[in-house]
């Protein structure tokens, strides 16, 4: 099988992390796969207001995904959100709510920001990553690390991390997922396109492994953070 | 211990030193780097210290004003994201927004930096619009001083994209620049009690009395000005800031 860039149909493209890029935040982090760039904001535990949102059992997770106007392939987006944007906050905020204890923080709120300043596809999942690492510089009490990817089909056959390109020819189908590192659970999975079950499953099994790797480099991020200093 | 603290600012100020050692007429180290985005026909990402902005430039088609059929036009926003600043919000731009890409807008416009009559391509019908957006990352304070250089540094990346007198073609870049005839800059010179500030931190910024941003040209003449802050200026106090702008902007330049 041939993918437009050559890769093999089970290669990421290139990532590169970084955390502690915004120094106002808490937690923050970027990271780049292919030409899709996230930065990450994490702001909090702060208080939450207005009061009634305010949990007395838990902390609140609040997730914002914003494409800065230049970011998109075509024409300028329209500042502000959309239908698309918040429906991507929201899933991501699903996709981390199992890696993260929030029952030390009642009545508080954890924001968190991503914004993009350049997107070739997968910025659900770039951002999900970014996310991760943030979280877990600000010193977020967590259980394990949220790692994604987006498998789908190129050209009928199963492959990972599409790129742009890929996601516009004929046929391609788009299945974002994240796994959550340690417990090796599925907390984020979406799909449009025909596909198979059984490649479904191929495809999830693909990712999950491809999420293993993008582990490691999300852990390197964080110990060169902290080695540095 | 709000007034204790401006009290602190304001002596340190008075011996020319400040909370992170600089002069009072001194910049935080500042970098330009150029083509941040690929996705944007031009980008740039400016630091001062560490406040960063990033800045890109789209391009459309698009209908000229009925007033100025032969002229295409340029659209400045900002956004203050919420990321960069935990104080700043979601939501429609805010005041501070919108002054800010309204000031940044002023100084290209009325600089004529572009020929708005190139942009035109088809009289009355079709002319290309230039949107430039500024995106704020860390905000440390002036934003003011980092979105001028950053929006200016993103014009002068800028490349037209493919178009064949119909469609853009965004995923081809071609190798019309933008020609730019002048430079404009501006540098926000900041009054605190008696002393004149530049690029406060924003530790400094909350204690700011007055501010005036000047927007000037590569031969120093004026093409924007806008005052802020609640306090008012002497005519005295407006000399010496316009001087100390524009030598700074001067300064300025040294970095694109």
């Amino acid at each position: 099988m041939n993918r437009p860039d050559g890769r093999k149909f089970d290669e990421l493209r290139e990532i590169e992390a970084k955390a502690g890029i915004i120094k106002r935040a808490d937690g923050s982090a970027s990271f780049k796969i292919g030409d899709t760039i996230a930065y990450a904001a994490v702001y909090g535990p702060r208080n939450l207001y207005p009061k009634f949102l305010q949990n007395p059992e838990k902390g609140v997770l609040r997730c914002n995904y914003n494409m800065m106007p230049f970011s998109g392939s075509g024409e300028r987006i329209r500042p502000g959100s959309s239908r698309r944007s918040k429906e991507i906050s929201l899933v991501t905020q699903k996709a981390l709510l199992p890696a993260i204890n929030l029952n030390e923080f009642p009545n508080s709120v954890i924001d968190i920001f991503i914004e993009f300043p350049q997107t070739d596809a997968g910025s659900r999942c770039a951002g999900i990553c970014a996310v991760s690492i943030a979280l877990a510089e600000a010193g977020i009490p967590m259980k394990e690390l949220v790692a994604a990817v987006a498998v789908g089909l190129v050209n009928g056959e199963v492959a990972i991390d599409l790129s742009k390109e890929e996601e516009d020819l004929g046929g391609a189908v788009d299945i974002p997922i994240a796994v959550t590192t340690r417990s090796g659970k599925i907390s984020l999975l979406q799909m449009d396109g025909m596909i198979k079950a059984e490649d479904i499953k191929k495809g999830v099994a693909l990712g999950k492994k491809a999420c293993q790797k993008i582990f490691e480099i999300q852990k390197k991020a964080l110990k060169e953070k902290y080695n540095t200093e | 211990m709000y007034n204790n603290l401006k009290l602190h600012i304001i002596n340190c100020l008075n011996e020319n030193i400040r909370f992170d050692g600089r002069k009072n007429d001194e910049h935080r180290k500042i970098t330009v780097e150029y083509g941040i985005s690929k996705s944007a026909e031009g980008s740039a990402r400016v630091k001062i210290g560490n406040t960063e902005v990033i800045v890109g430039v789209k391009t459309e088609i698009g209908t000229p004003y009925p007033d100025k059929p032969g002229e295409g036009t340029i659209m400045v926003g900002a956004e203050l994201t919420p990321l960069s600043n935990p104080d700043f919000e979601n939501g429609p731009p805010s005041i501070q927004a919108i002054e800010l890409a309204r000031v940044i807008d002023r100084g290209l416009r009325e600089s004529e930096a572009m020929d708005f009559k190139q942009l035109c391509i088809k009289e009355g019908e079709k002319v290309w619009l230039l949107l430039i957006d500024i995106c704020t990352v860390n905000d440390e304070g002036n934003l003011f001083d980092a979105s001028s250089l950053a929006a200016l540094a993103a014009l002068k990346d800028m490349h037209f994209p493919g178009f064949d007198g119909e469609k853009i073609d965004y995923k081809k870049k071609s190798e019309k620049k933008l020609e730019l005839k002048e430079e404009p800059l501006s540098v926000t010179v900041y009054k605190i009690g008696e002393k004149y500030v530049i690029d406060p931190t924003n530790e400094e910024e909350p204690f700011v009395d007055s501010r005036l941003t000047v927007a000037a040209t590569s031969d120093g003449t004026i093409c924007a000005l806008q005052k802020g802050g609640d306090s008012a200026l002497t005519e005295e106090d407006i000399d010496v800031m316009i001087d100390l702008s524009i030598k700074k902007t001067q300064e300025l330049r040294k970095h694109l």
